[in-house]
């Protein structure tokens, strides 16, 4: 349905920049809770962060990660069209920027995030 | 006006009010956002391995100058806005009279829970020993 429909690449950068968001909503919920364990009951935070630190844990990170990164460089993309609209006409290859931004910033981080799985 | 381009940001109201205030707070606290997450990203995620994170990592380390005390509780407030009124944008987009005013006074709760919860970890958690 996405490729089908004709919004291009406008309407995915919004669509992403709506699930990503939600998606770290969801995070920040969970991690204000399992730090605020850490004062309260800091074995049971202990017990969380072992779960961080498991492979699906690690990458439920880079996930994250990658989340953030897209939301963050689509949120200045946002606000650079929002406050100079004569970028509006470049919103295409702003978002390929973004993309080309969250690939090289992003590779490195998601390797050095993922190494522990493979023993390293 | 009419909207010529395609584009991600919603439209600047255009009459002074509280839309128009909130549609720059959520530009404001979002470019704060771009230098505090992606730091917070950075440094726990990149520089220090969260497998390392014990809560005596929290206390001793991380948390052992009042400066990233402030700063976790400054990105803690801001992330907060940002975040409710993000979902304010998309509950508005789906709902619409009361039940948008119920599910976005749960959203408001959340955020003041949320805040509660910050606020004292960020302040309590012992100073570093020794």
């Amino acid at each position: 349905m996405l490729i089908r429909y004709r919004g291009g690449e406008g309407m995915l950068a919004w669509a992403f920049h709506r699930i990503s968001g939600v998606a770290i909503w969801v995070f920040v919920t969970l991690h204000i809770i399992d730090i605020f364990l850490a004062g309260a009951n800091p074995g049971a935070y202990n017990t969380v962060l072992q779960v961080y630190a498991s492979p699906i844990g690690r990458i439920g990170e880079t996930v994250l990660g990658a989340a953030l990164l897209y939301h963050s460089l689509n949120g200045l993309r946002i606000i650079i069209m929002d406050f100079w609209p004569v970028f509006t006409r470049y919103h295409r290859q702003l978002w390929y920027l973004n993309w080309a931004l969250f690939t090289i910033v992003g590779l490195p981080v998601a390797f050095i995030i993922l190494k522990p799985i493979f023993g390293q | 006006m009419t909207q010529r381009y395609s584009r991600s940001g919603s439209i600047r109201p255009t009459r002074q009010g509280s839309e128009r205030t909130i549609w720059y707070l959520m530009r404001v606290t979002g470019l704060a956002l771009f230098v505090l997450s992606l730091s917070h990203f950075l440094i726990l995620h990149v520089l220090y391995d969260p497998k390392d994170q014990t809560a005596a990592f929290i206390a001793n380390v991380r948390w052992s100058s009042l400066f990233w005390r402030a700063n976790d509780w400054l990105f803690l407030i801001v992330v907060i806005i940002h975040a409710v009124l993000g979902i304010r944008i998309v509950v508005g987009d789906y709902l619409k009279g009361a039940v948008r005013t119920a599910v976005m006074t749960a959203f408001y709760l959340l955020g003041l829970l949320l805040f509660t919860y910050g606020t004292i970890v960020v302040v309590t958690l012992p100073k570093p020993t020794g």
